[in-house]
């Protein structure tokens, strides 16, 4: 007997701050819905199995792995992606993310690949710890893996990031040979 | 791009459905609590069901508490959340140490206690997409008729990879399975098989709902420890978990367990170590020669083969590397 495959389940969540309902295959995953159903093309799709972080995007708050996410189960859930991360930001305060400003200002990129993973699991542990120690901005990226920078300025950037947020100075980057201008 | 196969999801809100679903054997079905093993799994074609059970609305799996000593943890409750418990890094530290070495943040948010242990066992040779498998060609886990690890070898070796495992098997843990037929409560050890294929006594019916930890002695202590390339995201090359009860007064060992993974099928407790410790005090040189005896025997008692990466002999000269970390650091001498 050949059965009919069920329809598609049609289910609403929190979208960057707005409530969406969409349909989606059961065993499709959170990223798929993000990039190929909401055209949110700024979760990255790396290894697509849990390796690289690639995928990060905030589940009521806390990082996950959208690519071992099944879309279904976000139902009812707050999902923030990279482009509502920023957005919550400029709406509230006229100005993009701290993480965001930091990692530019810091020049914590290179191809850029891991920045939205990086960024979400940054700004959701200075969420939950203001004044983190190098170690702890460390764990917290542990599961964002970068190809391109060493790690290095993405650590002085998260650093960087809580000092500005805290009304304190940056501390001095650690791989800068060149006088630096002041903070604007 | 991974693509999963088509399957239906099923997410019931209370355990009698959920147990009603995994009753029906019309659809093959697996059961899904995080996730973050499954979905790799239905990825890499390793499984290939008709319905998902996710257990994510499905009520009363997810406490942590404590009863004169003992603690009872719901098989829902996150690596992150026991890893971060206070309950846990008080009565059973390996337990809290083990929770935290797994992967990274992200799937420990989501990772579930039930599902850590009961993953499967891992291969180099199975762990891998449906392409790569069929290009080498399929072994006995999983659609073939040999073995890559053990050449003529019958019997999948694959290995035991969960880490919080060895540390519940220190700590005596029991574990509670439900089905519609009944509740089975055993211990931890007895839930395993030595069989790379089928490595827990677990019915496709069942559901694993409760570990038991029972209450530790005065003077419990206990460590884990973990040999991997990264610090962060990969799975055991080999684990090393220790529980050390010392008598408050005299500060003497009065017994020891010391249980391996990431070596066979089944999580492995080295065997007649009794001797070479109970009753040295835990500060001092004795202590620390002790712990190395009891290192190099735990090396005599392993044997890795090549089914996770990292070379066997490697990871055989490190048997006592670790156990001596884990001792001393459990003793607080390191
Ligand atoms: C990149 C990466 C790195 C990883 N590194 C590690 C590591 O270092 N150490 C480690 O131990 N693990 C590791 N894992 C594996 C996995 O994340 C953990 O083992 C996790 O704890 C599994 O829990 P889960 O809830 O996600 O399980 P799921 O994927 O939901 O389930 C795992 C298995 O258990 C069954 N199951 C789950 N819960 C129940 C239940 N209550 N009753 C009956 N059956 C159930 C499922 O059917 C499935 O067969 C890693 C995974 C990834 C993707
Ligand atoms: S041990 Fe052998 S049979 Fe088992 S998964 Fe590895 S290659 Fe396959
Ligand atoms: S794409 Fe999800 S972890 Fe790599
Ligand atoms: S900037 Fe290229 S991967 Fe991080």
């Amino acid at each position: 007997m050949t059965s009919r495959p069920a329809p598609d389940p049609v289910f609403a969540f929190e979208l960057n701050g707005e409530t969406v309902t969409v349909s989606a295959p059961a065993h499709h995953t959170l990223l798929e819905l993000l990039r190929y159903r909401q055209g949110l093309t700024g979760t990255k799709q790396g290894c697509d199995k849990g390796d690289c972080g690639a995928c990060t995007v905030l589940l009521d708050g806390s990082p996950v792995l959208s690519c071992l996410t099944l879309a279904v189960t976000v139902a009812g859930r707050a999902v923030t992606t990279i482009e509502g991360l920023g957005a919550e930001h400029r709406r509230a305060e006229g100005r993009p993310h701290p993480v965001q400003e930091a990692f530019d200002r810091s020049g914590a990129l290179q191809c850029g690949f891991c920045q939205p993973g990086m960024l979400l699991s940054s700004a959701a542990l200075l969420r939950k710890n203001p004044s983190p120690t190098a170690d702890e901005v460390r764990a917290a990226l542990s599961g964002n893996l970068c190809r391109c920078t060493g790690y290095a300025q993405i650590i002085e950037a998260v650093l960087r990031a809580a000092a500005v947020e805290r009304g304190e100075d940056p501390p001095a980057p650690a791989w800068s040979i060149e006088p630096r201008d002041e903070e604007p | 791009m991974l693509r999963m196969p088509r399957f239906e999801v099923s997410c019931p809100e209370s355990l009698p459905e959920a147990l009603a679903l995994l009753a029906e054997s019309e659809l093959d079905t697996r059961v899904m609590a995080g996730g973050t093993d499954l979905l790799v799994a239905l990825k890499n074609r390793l499984e290939v069901p008709q319905r998902v059970v996710s257990l994510a609305r499905v009520g009363g799996l997810d406490h942590v508490t404590e009863q004169e000593g003992s603690l009872a943890i719901g098989a829902r409750v996150t690596l992150a959340q026991l890893g971060a418990s206070d309950l846990v890094r008080r009565l059973a530290p390996a337990l809290g140490e083990a929770a935290r070495s797994v992967a990274s943040p992200q799937v420990r948010q989501v990772a579930t206690i039930g599902g850590n242990a009961l993953l499967s066992t891992r291969c180099r040779y199975y762990n891998q997409s449906h392409f790569w498998r069929k290009a080498l060609g399929f072994c006995l886990k999983k659609d073939g008729t040999l073995c890559h690890v053990v050449e003529g070898g019958k019997k999948c070796v694959a290995a035991a990879s969960g880490d919080t495992a060895p540390a519940l098997l220190t700590l005596g843990a029991r574990v509670t399975l439900e089905s519609q037929h009944g509740v089975r409560a055993l211990p931890l050890l007895d839930l395993y098989r030595n069989d790379g294929i089928a490595n827990t006594v677990l019915r496709p019916d069942e559901l694993l709902t409760e570990l038991v930890v029972p209450a530790q002695r005065p003077g419990h202590r206990g460590a884990y420890e973990k040999l991997r390339v990264r610090e962060a995201i990969d799975y055991p090359l080999l684990g090393v978990a220790v529980r050390l009860d010392v008598d408050p007064d005299s500060a003497v060992v009065t017994d020891v367990d010391v249980v391996l993974t990431a070596l066979q099928a089944k999580p492995r407790r080295v065997a007649r170590i009794d001797s070479l410790i109970v009753g040295v005090p835990i500060h001092g040189e004795a202590f620390e020669a002790a712990a190395a005896q009891l290192g190099l025997r735990a090396r005599d008692q392993c044997h890795p083969v090549a089914n996770v990466p990292g070379d066997p002999e490697y990871r055989r000269k490190l048997v006592p590397v670790l156990v001596r970390r884990a001792l001393l650091r459990a003793a607080g001498a390191a």
